[in-house]
């Protein structure tokens, strides 16, 4: 039994996580991938408002029409502006070199940002920008400090300013504060930002949702499969015992 | 005479079919006192050729290119029919591989499965695991995220830490200044070779293991002792047919291990980080180190041992020996233990506290290599390092000083 | 996976049957057989669906739409449509004319062999009697065929020539509507492919929107 403990803590040893090394707490993403209605909505933020600078050059707009429970004729007219064929990836036009003399740096393809990143950071990151006005584009944010993208969002958000406590060196955040609304509520922009994590996340790993689905019926399978096996196991041990 | 006896009879006087089914399988003895440890090695076979097939599949979409290799994995990944499950099979499949040899390898050592006869069956295990290692370190930078460039880049490292020839054999290896394309496209050639090789060393393995018999919990040589059985007057009498009654068995172990494995697969496959770490979603960026690199987790003890010896005189080289003598301290283990009995079973209550906190040592090196270092994590790598080699190179001496027990004529259930 | 046969005859098995249940034994074994195959089976599928046409594959092989508004009579002009050449000829008003006085020098001149779209299968083979579609590969070993408009061309046969194809590999002739001429190596007439017209000047090659 001790021998047994053993295996099972060698087992378990990829288990334990790495400890939290981040400088800013990140609010959890509760994001809903089985909800096709709010992916739907996260669909026409990314389109109108990520796609333009980033790509997300392995997602095919196809298979975001198969996935997220849309016609093609739908994708077609609502979120596809770059280009007209349907099984093409979200690519966009904008040069990578031209890009990096505007922001500094290319802005990265975002089809796997949230495998690289995690849901939550995105989520944080989506609604951490502040006004910081050193910088280039007057915006800052806490999760990505001197990050290179402008604040997209301002119309949807308005402009928010963080509090910091502490000296220039040992600065603490303590919050935002809105200082100037935009069209939608502090809660309604939250729950854009949900909509759009969950969009980023699906397209992180579209096969997700089916891959659980799937994983069921092959678990259900290989324990039948297991208790026969033990049976069998059993009745010819029985020439042993 | 059936057609069916027909068709063997034709066969086994042209080649040894039912001469090898008998030698090796109905009419192969071994010891009946198996246990939750014996079912690794028939899982460690059925994990390489897993990986072999997912691996071949796998290389049919594959672009060994510096340009193309991250977008081949993603264009797997979500553009080829079920290439997601063949993917993740295989990423699963190198930690799981591990999983089963570092239990198998530590069922060994337990029980004293090195020990002579079997000192030439222990050392082609470790040379198994060692060219097991060099296919996963070659595979893990074929992604070529984040981690998979500056993982390589950094054990590469290792090899220009060598005085003298290091510089140059690291430019060798890599064939570039830095990872580069080229050294992708050779790494890509020798994962696909390597796996092969491994198929050959496992047979060569199980050639070695029919020829001298399984040892077993108890340690005891069932060839020694008395003989006849139910099955055969001229067998051990601890002896049982190795089929049906421990292929019937493995089946069951081969069901547990394949729900675990599926459980992954299907629901954990990044599983927290370990088996696909999050930066490795990242290209790989020359001019950009992520902030945090540790290598995958069946690495990490022995990348501790790597940061836990200081440098000397400027060179990183004596952490780099460390690091391979760790390892190859594996290959001596069948000349250190002087101990008169086998299995961990009668050995003295000395030996039972040192292995248990060998195990417990590994743990905590594999746990300080994925973290970053502090003074205490240093510390704590270098007394783990010590003990780790102590526990081999002072093994002539405390073994035998250790109380044994005797060990029983039977072997026992 | 093991193979769980057990051999009663070989002698491997001196121990006596008694007190076993072989009822049970065999049962059990087939069941776990059973299941185990159906496994294996199961994890075969994702192998082979693996070498299906890959989304991108797809992607590239969707239809594709030919702007034939500049395309004059007797002309012909190419789309790749899967990779594969695809043919659009203009044919003039004596084309038409000659198709019908070929049928005793062709294989299959009615295209009774389903090498076309049921919407095909006329004395023309199109949609529009005047624009042939077709997809120029060979029927017999996959080269592409040259076109040969030039009614009456010596190294065609001279008179009997109304135009139409040939191709270099194997000598193998066809006419303008892609009927292949009989005692040649090519076995049938070209593969028309599925297109519709989605206006008077453009063709989508690849799909006909469920008009089969």
């Amino acid at each position: 039994m001790k021998k047994l403990i053993i295996a099972l803590v060698m087992a378990a040893m990829p288990m334990l996580g790495f400890a939290a090394g981040g400088k800013v707490q990140l609010n959890h993403a509760d994001i809903d991938l089985t909800d096709q209605e709010s992916l739907q909505r996260g669909a026409r933020l990314f389109v109108n408002y990520c796609l333009n600078c980033h790509s997300a050059k392995y997602q095919r707009y196809n298979r975001m029409a198969r996935d997220l429970g849309m016609t093609e004729d739908e994708v077609k007219e609502n979120l596809m502006f770059a280009t007209d064929k349907i099984g093409d990836t979200m690519n966009i036009a904008m040069p990578e070199a031209q890009a990096a003399k505007w922001f500094g740096t290319a802005p990265p393809d975002l089809s796997v940002i949230t495998r690289a990143r995690g849901s939550d950071w995105v989520y944080t990151y989506l609604t951490s920008f502040y006004i910081d006005e050193k910088r280039p584009f007057g915006v800052n944010n806490t999760v990505f400090p001197d990050v290179g993208m402008p604040h997209v969002m301002w119309k949807l958000q308005g402009f928010q300013k963080a509090n910091f406590s502490g000296d220039e060196d040992h600065r603490v955040f303590e919050g935002f504060e809105l200082v100037e609304p935009g069209e939608m509520s502090a809660e309604e922009f939250d729950a854009a930002m949900l909509d759009l994590t969950a969009f980023m996340t699906y397209v992180g790993d579209p096969i997700q949702v089916e891959r659980h689905r799937i994983g069921v019926w092959v678990l259900i399978f290989i324990a039948i499969f297991f208790v026969l096996a033990y049976l069998l196991k059993k009745e010819y041990w029985k020439d042993v015992h | 005479m059936s057609m069916m006896s027909n068709v063997v009879d034709w066969i086994d006087r042209r080649y040894p079919m039912t001469q090898v089914w008998n030698e090796h399988l109905a009419q192969y003895y071994a010891p009946k006192n198996f246990n939750f440890w014996y079912y690794m090695g028939s899982l460690a076979m059925l994990v390489l050729v897993m990986q072999i097939v997912t691996g071949v599949w796998l290389a049919m979409s594959y672009k060994p290119d510096a340009e193309l290799a991250f977008g081949s994995v993603e264009y797997i990944m979500r553009d080829v029919e079920w290439g997601w499950l063949i993917r993740y099979m295989h990423s699963t499949g190198a930690s799981a591989f591990f999983v089963v040899i570092y239990l198998h390898m530590f069922r060994g050592l337990m029980y004293g499965s090195y020990r002579e006869p079997r000192e030439l069956l222990w050392i082609i295990g470790v040379l198994i695991y060692v060219v097991m290692m060099a296919t996963a370190f070659m595979g893990y930078l074929l992604p070529w995220g984040q981690m998979s460039y500056w993982g390589a880049q950094v054990i590469v490292n290792l090899f220009s830490a060598v005085p003298v020839i290091g510089p140059d054999l690291g430019v060798w290896i890599r064939g570039d200044y830095v990872i580069s394309d080229v050294t992708l496209n050779r790494f890509f050639a020798l994962h696909f070779l390597l796996p092969f090789i491994l198929a050959a060393l496992v047979f060569v393995h199980i050639v070695a293991l029919h020829k001298v018999g399984s040892n077993n919990p108890d340690g005891i040589e069932i060839k020694k002792g008395p003989k006849g059985n139910r099955w055969s007057e001229t067998a051990p009498a601890d002896g049982i047919p190795f089929h049906p009654y421990y292929s019937v068995k493995d089946i069951v172990g081969v069901a547990g291990f394949l729900f675990l494995f599926a459980a992954v697969v299907f629901f954990a496959p990044e599983m927290g980080g370990f088996f696909i770490e999050y930066p490795n979603f990242e290209p790989a960026n020359p001019l950009k180190t992520p902030e945090h690199i540790a290598p995958v987790w069946y690495f990490t003890p022995f990348y501790a041992i790597l940061r836990a010896v200081p440098s000397v005189a400027g060179s990183a080289f004596p952490g780099v020996v460390a690091m391979f003598a760790s390892i190859l301290v594996l290959f001596f283990l069948p000349w250190l233990d002087k101990s008169p009995v086998k299995s961990v079973r009668y050995k003295g209550t000395l030996y039972k506290v040192l292995l248990g906190l060998f195990v417990i040592d590994f743990i905590m090196l594999g746990y300080l290599g994925v973290k970053p270092t502090t003074d205490l994590y240093k510390f704590m790598a270098q007394v783990g390092t010590i003990y780790y080699f102590a526990f081999f190179l002072a093994m002539p001496w405390y073994s035998k000083m250790d109380k044994t027990k005797p060990v029983p004529e039977r072997v026992t259930q | 996976m093991l193979t769980l046969t057990v051999q009663p005859t070989r002698g491997v098995f001196l121990m006596s049957t008694d007190g076993v249940d072989l009822k049970k034994r065999r049962t059990l074994t087939a069941a776990t057989s059973v299941v185990g195959a159906v496994g294996v089976g199961f994890f075969a599928v994702p192998f082979l669906k693996a070498w299906n046409p890959s989304e991108k594959a797809k992607a590239a092989g969707a239809p594709v739409e030919a702007d034939i508004g500049k395309l004059e009579p007797g002309q012909m002009m190419r789309v790749k449509w899967r990779g594969k050449p695809v043919w659009i000829v203009h044919r003039t008003e004596r084309n038409l004319a000659d198709l019908s006085s070929m049928d005793s020098s062709l294989a299959d001149p009615a295209s009774d062999v389903p090498q076309q779209p049921e919407y095909c299968k006329n004395p023309t083979r199109s949609i529009k009697a005047p624009y042939l579609v077709a997809v120029g590969i060979c029927t017999h070993l996959g080269c592409s065929p040259t076109y040969r408009p030039d009614i009456g061309a010596a190294d065609m046969g001279g008179e009997a020539w109304k135009g139409g194809f040939f191709c270099p590999c194997h000598g193998s002739k066809f006419d303008l509507a892609g009927r292949v001429y009989s005692g040649m190596p090519a076995p049938t007439n070209l593969e028309i492919p599925p297109h519709q017209y989605l206006s008077d000047a453009v063709i989508l090659v690849g799909e006909d929107g469920g008009a089969a």
